[in-house]
C-alpha cells in the first residue's frame, strides 16, 4: 500500500455552485492508488484529465461491495462524454469541504447524487467545449462532444480532452445548477453493464481493504471487550501479559461514558497481531458486568409473551374503530410471529489503522460514515475535527454493520495511548458479540373480513424493544406500514422491553423483519378469504389508500424528498413477477407451490415469487425465486443490479433457513460461522431479476430486493405442505406433512 | 523460529511461534496481503491457498508444518490476472465487496486442476466451504463454467501448483 500520507491538493478553481457540490481542488486520496508521473490537469473536485485523454475521476462514497465506486464515476463520465475505457477510478478521502453525502448506507447515493454527480460531469464537459471554442476561435453552439473528444463538423475537425484539459482547466466552472444535461436517449454509460472499477485488483490479490492497510512504523493491536454489553474492566494481568513475545504495550480503556460506540476493554498492542491474540489468550480479566448481565433470549421471550396479553403501551395509528370493526366482522383471523436477533457477519473483520502525532490523528478506515466516525473521534478523544483525517478504505461487506464507527474509537485511543501507528483488527468472535444487531421482534395481528372476503379491519401490536421515549435502533415500526392506509378500521400499536444489547441498521432495516411479519399474516389473511393470495394482494392495492401523512424527516440532508408509495407501481411489480413466474398457471403436485410477497422499502417496489418443494419428511429445497424490481426511469449499472438484486434475495435466504443470535446472561451465545450458518454454493438457488422501468427517478438497489424474498418462501411453504411459517430461523421447524 | 516457505515459486524466511498460522505468515511475515482472514477456524474460506495444488485453509494451517510443500497464492495464480479463472471472474463481473473472492479463486483453481469440467454437483461439492457473505454464488457458478471453457482453448492455462 502506498505509504505516502500527505494529501496533495490541487487547482483552483473556486466558486460553491448551485447543487452544493464544490469546485474548487481535487485531493490525491493516499491508500492502494496508482502513482502518476505528472500531475494532470483538473476540471473539478472530481475530474482530472491527462494529456494522453485517460480521465480520472473521483469516486466519493466508501466502496462496502454496493458497486458505488463503479457507479458514481459512470454518471460523471457519461455527462463528460468520454469512453469508458479512458476512465480511471480513484477513491477519494473523507472531505466534508469538498463532497457532500460521503456517506454509504439505505440505498441512497443513487437518489442523492443522480443529478449533483451527472452536473459534476456536465460541467466538465462545458469546460472542455468553451476551451475548444476559443482554440478554434469557434461559437459553442457549433461544437459537439463524443467518446472524449469535442468536435466541430463544420470544419470537420476535432480535438482531443487530452489536448483540451490545460487550457479546460483555467475556463471559470460553470453554475452546476443550470449546466445542462443530457436526455435519457444519449445516454452511452449509463443503463450499460460495467464491471466494477476493482475487479482486477480483486482477483490478482492487490491489498485493497482496511485489513491489508500497511503504514510505516505500525505494530498491531487486539482489543478485548466485556462479552456482557457496557461491562467494564475491574481488573486483568497486565503484567504478565506484557512480558509475552512480542507484546509492547497491554493497557486498559475506560471507554466513554456517553459514547456506547467506545465500550471498556484491555488493549494489546505487539509486533504482529498473531503475537497479540497470542498474548490475549493468557489475559485473565475480572469485569464489572452491569445490569445488561440479566438480559436474555428467554428473558425476552417470556416478557413478550406477557406484554401481547396486555394493553399496548403506545399507538403507533389509530384509523377508524378497529374493536368494533373486528366484532362485526364475518370472519376473524388471529396469528402470532416474531423474529429472531441477526448479526451482520460481514466477511471482513472490524479494523481499522490510526496514527496519531503532534495532535492530530489519520485515520485509514473501512467505514460507511466517515463522518460520524469524526464526530465520533472527536468526541471520545477530545480532538477537533480539523485535526482529524480519515482515508476511506474498501470495505470487505458492510450491510449496515460499518454506519457505527467503534473501531475507529478504539483504534483512534489505543494508537494514542501506543505512541505508534496501529493497525487494530478484531477477531471473529469479537465481531459475532459485538455487533449492532437487528433485533428481533413479536407480533399478535388480527384481521376482520366481510362477507365477501374483502379485508375490512386489522389490528397489529408489535413487542419490540426500548424505552418510554424511543424505539431501540432499528427497533421500530412507522405508521405507515402495509397496510396502514388500505384498510378502514385499523391499529398499529406496539410495546416495548428494555434492552441493553446493541442494536442496529442490517441491510434493509426494521423492513427485513417486518415485511416478514405483515407479508406472511396478509398471506393468511389471503387464504382464509379463500382468495389467491397474489390476486388478493393486487385487490388490496387497488383501494384508493386515504390521505398519505407527512414524509417522514430524512436521517440526512441533501437527498431528494421522499419517494411516496404508489399503489400503481407495487401492482406493476406484481404483474410482472406474476408473468415472469407463471403464477397459477400450472398445476403443481402436493409438496411443490409457489408464494408471493411484495414490499416498498428505500424508495424501491419489489414483488417475488418463490417456489419450494418440501419432501414428505420435511427437507425444503427452494426451487427458483423470481423477482420484479422498479427502481425508476434507469438501470444505471445493469449487471450490478442483478447482482445486488439477486445477492439480496439470497441473503435474505440465509438469514431466513439457518441465522439467529441469542443471548445469554448478557452475551452472544453464536460466536463464529460453525454456529452462525450463512447460506453457501450448495444452497444457491436460481434467483430471475426483471426490472419494470417506470417514469420515475432512479433509485438504489443494495436493499430493497431483500425484505420480500422471505416471506415468499415461507408463503411458498405454506402452499407446498399447509404449514404456516411464524417464526424463524426455518431449520427450528418440522416442515413434514402426510 | 525460523521457516523457510517456498511460495508462489521462491523460498522466503518468516520468523515466528511454532503456532503461527500460515495465514499470518502470509500476511504479515511476507506482505502477501491477497489472502484473507474470516474465521480463523476453518470455516468461511477466506484464506484457502494451494499447497501442493491442494485447496488448504491457511488460518488453520501452521506454518511450521508445511515444509517443502508449494505454497501458491492469489498473487502467485499467474503473473497478470491472465489465469482462465481471473478472467472469468473479471468478465461476469462476480465481485460484490470482493473480500472472499480470492479465496472462492483459490479453492475453484483447485477444483479445475483436478475435475477440468465440472458438473453443478461437482462445483457444489467443492465450493461449499468457502462462504460469499454478498451471495455472489450465482456469478461464481458461471465463472467456474466459463473458466473450464476458457481453460480448453488457453494452452498455458496452470494452477501454478508446481504439478
Amino acid at each position: 500500500m502506498n505509504t505516502e500520507l500527505s494529501r496533495r491538493a490541487f487547482l483552483r478553481a473556486s466558486a460553491i455552485a448551485g447543487g452544493g457540490v464544490l469546485l474548487s481542488s481535487f485531493w490525491e486520496p493516499a491508500g492502494a492508488v496508482a502513482k502518476r508521473p505528472v500531475p494532470a490537469p483538473v476540471l473539478n473536485a472530481f475530474i482530472r484529465i491527462q494529456p494522453d485523454g485517460i480521465v480520472t475521476i473521483a469516486a466519493k462514497n466508501p466502496e462496502i461491495g454496493q458497486g458505488v465506486k463503479t457507479m458514481l464515476p459512470m454518471l460523471i463520465a457519461d455527462e463528460l462524454d468520454v469512453d469508458w475505457k479512458q476512465v480511471r477510478v480513484e477513491q477519494a478521502d473523507f472531505d466534508s469541504k469538498k463532497f457532500e453525502n460521503q456517506w454509504s448506507g439505505g440505498s441512497q447515493a443513487v437518489p442523492n447524487n443522480w443529478l449533483p454527480m451527472r452536473r459534476v460531469g456536465a460541467a466538465g464537459r462545458a469546460m472542455l467545449v468553451a476551451a475548444a471554442a476559443k482554440t478554434w476561435s469557434v461559437p459553442e453552439s457549433e461544437l459537439s462532444t463524443s467518446k472524449g473528444k469535442v468536435l466541430h463538423k463544420k470544419s470537420n475537425r476535432s480535438i482531443s480532452y487530452g489536448q483540451l484539459a490545460a487550457a479546460a482547466a483555467t475556463v471559470p466552472p460553470p453554475d452546476l445548477a443550470s449546466v445542462k444535461l443530457k436526455d435519457a436517449s444519449e445516454f452511452t454509460i449509463i443503463g450499460t453493464p460495467i464491471p466494477g472499477v476493482d475487479n482486477h485488483s480483486i482477483v490478482t490479490g492487490k491489498p485493497l481493504f482496511g485489513i491489508d492497510v500497511t503504514v510505516p512504523g505500525m505494530k498491531y493491536a487486539t482489543y478485548l471487550k466485556c462479552p456482557v454489553f457496557g461491562g467494564k474492566v475491574k481488573s486483568a494481568n497486565l503484567e504478565e501479559v506484557g512480558r509475552m513475545p512480542g507484546v509492547r504495550k497491554a493497557f486498559v480503556v475506560d471507554g466513554s461514558t456517553t459514547q456506547n460506540e467506545f465500550l471498556s476493554g484491555v488493549a494489546i498492542v505487539a509486533d504482529s497481531w498473531w503475537q497479540a491474540q497470542t498474548a490475549r489468550r493468557a489475559l485473565k480479566v475480572t469485569w464489572d458486568e452491569g445490569e445488561t448481565a440479566k438480559q436474555g433470549t428467554s428473558v425476552f421471550d417470556a416478557r413478550a409473551a406477557a406484554l401481547l396479553k396486555e394493553k399496548p403501551q403506545r399507538s403507533i395509528r389509530k384509523d377508524g374503530d378497529v374493536q368494533a370493526a373486528l366484532k362485526k366482522a364475518a370472519k376473524v383471523i388471529t396469528a402470532e410471529y416474531s423474529s429472531p436477533f441477526l448479526s451482520h457477519a460481514q466477511l471482513e473483520p472490524q479494523n481499522c489503522t490510526a496514527h496519531f502525532a503532534d495532535g492530530k490523528i489519520t485515520f485509514w478506515a473501512p467505514t460507511q460514515t466517515p463522518e460520524d466516525g469524526r464526530e465520533l473521534v472527536s468526541k471520545v478523544m477530545g480532538l477537533k475535527e480539523d485535526d482529524i483525517t480519515i482515508h476511506i478504505i474498501r470495505a470487505g461487506g458492510g450491510f449496515g454493520r460499518r454506519l457505527k464507527n467503534d473501531y475507529m474509537a478504539e483504534a483512534g485511543w489505543i494508537a494514542r495511548e501506543a505512541g505508534v501507528p496501529v493497525k487494530l483488527l478484531w477477531n471473529r468472535e469479537d465481531d459475532f458479540t459485538h455487533d449492532w444487531y437487528r433485533p428481533g421482534g413479536y407480533h399478535a395481528f388480527s384481521a376482520g373480513l366481510d362477507g365477501s372476503g374483502k379485508l375490512t379491519s386489522f389490528r397489529n401490536h408489535f413487542i419490540s424493544f426500548g424505552t418510554e421515549k424511543d424505539f431501540a435502533p432499528s427497533a421500530a415500526i412507522s405508521d405507515t406500514e402495509f397496510p396502514a392506509r388500505f384498510v378502514p378500521d385499523l391499529a398499529l400499536e406496539a410495546s416495548v422491553m428494555p434492552l441493553g444489547i446493541h442494536t442496529g441498521a442490517l441491510r434493509a432495516p426494521r423492513s427485513n423483519a417486518l415485511c416478514f411479519a405483515f407479508q406472511s399474516f396478509l398471506d393468511e389473511v389471503a387464504h382464509a378469504a379463500g382468495k389467491d393470495p397474489l390476486a388478493f394482494r393486487r385487490e388490496l392495492l387497488s383501494i384508493a389508500p386515504s390521505p398519505a401523512p407527512a414524509p417522514p424527516a430524512q436521517r440526512r440532508p441533501g437527498g431528494p424528498p421522499p419517494t411516496p408509495f404508489d399503489p400503481p407501481r407495487m401492482i406493476g411489480v406484481l404483474d410482472l413477477v406474476a408473468e415472469k413466474s407463471g403464477w397459477g398457471k400450472q398445476k403443481l403436485p402436493r409438496g411443490t407451490g409457489m408464494g408471493v410477497a411484495f414490499y416498498f422499502s428505500h424508495r424501491g417496489f419489489f414483488a417475488e415469487v418463490a417456489q419450494v418443494t418440501v419432501s414428505q419428511k420435511g427437507d425444503l429445497t427452494i426451487d427458483k425465486v423470481w423477482v420484479g424490481g422498479d427502481i425508476g426511469s434507469v438501470i444505471i449499472n445493469p449487471s450490478n443490479a442483478e447482482n445486488q438484486a439477486q445477492g439480496a434475495v439470497l441473503d435474505g435466504i440465509s438469514e431466513a433457513l439457518g441465522q439467529e443470535m441469542t443471548f445469554e446472561n448478557g452475551r452472544a451465545v453464536q460466536t463464529n460461522f460453525n454456529a452462525y450458518p450463512m447460506l453457501r454454493m450448495n444452497q444457491s438457488i436460481p434467483v430471475e431479476v426483471h426490472f419494470r422501468k417506470t417514469d420515475n427517478p432512479p433509485t438504489g438497489i443494495g436493499e430493497p430486493a431483500l425484505p420480500p424474498a422471505i416471506p415468499a418462501v415461507t408463503n411458498a411453504i405454506f402452499a407446498a405442505t399447509g404449514k404456516r411459517v411464524r417464526s424463524l430461523p426455518l431449520s427450528k421447524h418440522d416442515l413434514s406433512w402426510s | 523460529m525460523k521457516f523457510k516457505l517456498k511460495v508462489n515459486g521462491q523460498t522466503r524466511t518468516v520468523e515466528g511461534p511454532e503456532d503461527l498460522p500460515l495465514l499470518w505468515a502470509l500476511r504479515d511475515g511476507l506482505d502477501l496481503k491477497g489472502t484473507k482472514f474470516g474465521c480463523g477456524i476453518a470455516q468461511c474460506g477466506a484464506c484457502t491457498v494451494l499447497i501442493d495444488g491442494q485447496a488448504r485453509r491457511s488460518c488453520i494451517t501452521p506454518a511450521s508444518t508445511v515444509g517443502k510443500s508449494s505454497i501458491t497464492t492469489i498473487e502467485g495464480l499467474s503473473k497478470d490476472g491472465s489465469h482462465p479463472l481471473q478472467r472469468a471472474w473479471e468478465e461476469i463481473d462476480v465481485p460484490q465487496c470482493g473480500y472472499c473472492q480470492a479465496g472462492q479463486i483459490m479453492n475453484a483453481a483447485a477444483l479445475l486442476a483436478s475435475t477440468p469440467n465440472p458438473t453443478d454437483s461437482d462445483i457444489d461439492e467443492a465450493m461449499s466451504g468457502n462462504i460469499c457473505r454478498c451471495a455472489t454464488y450465482l456469478r461464481i457458478r458461471r465463472a467456474i463454467h466459463r473458466a473450464a471453457d476458457l481453460n480448453k482453448t488457453t494452452a498455458s492455462a496452470v494452477t501454478g501448483s508446481g504439478k
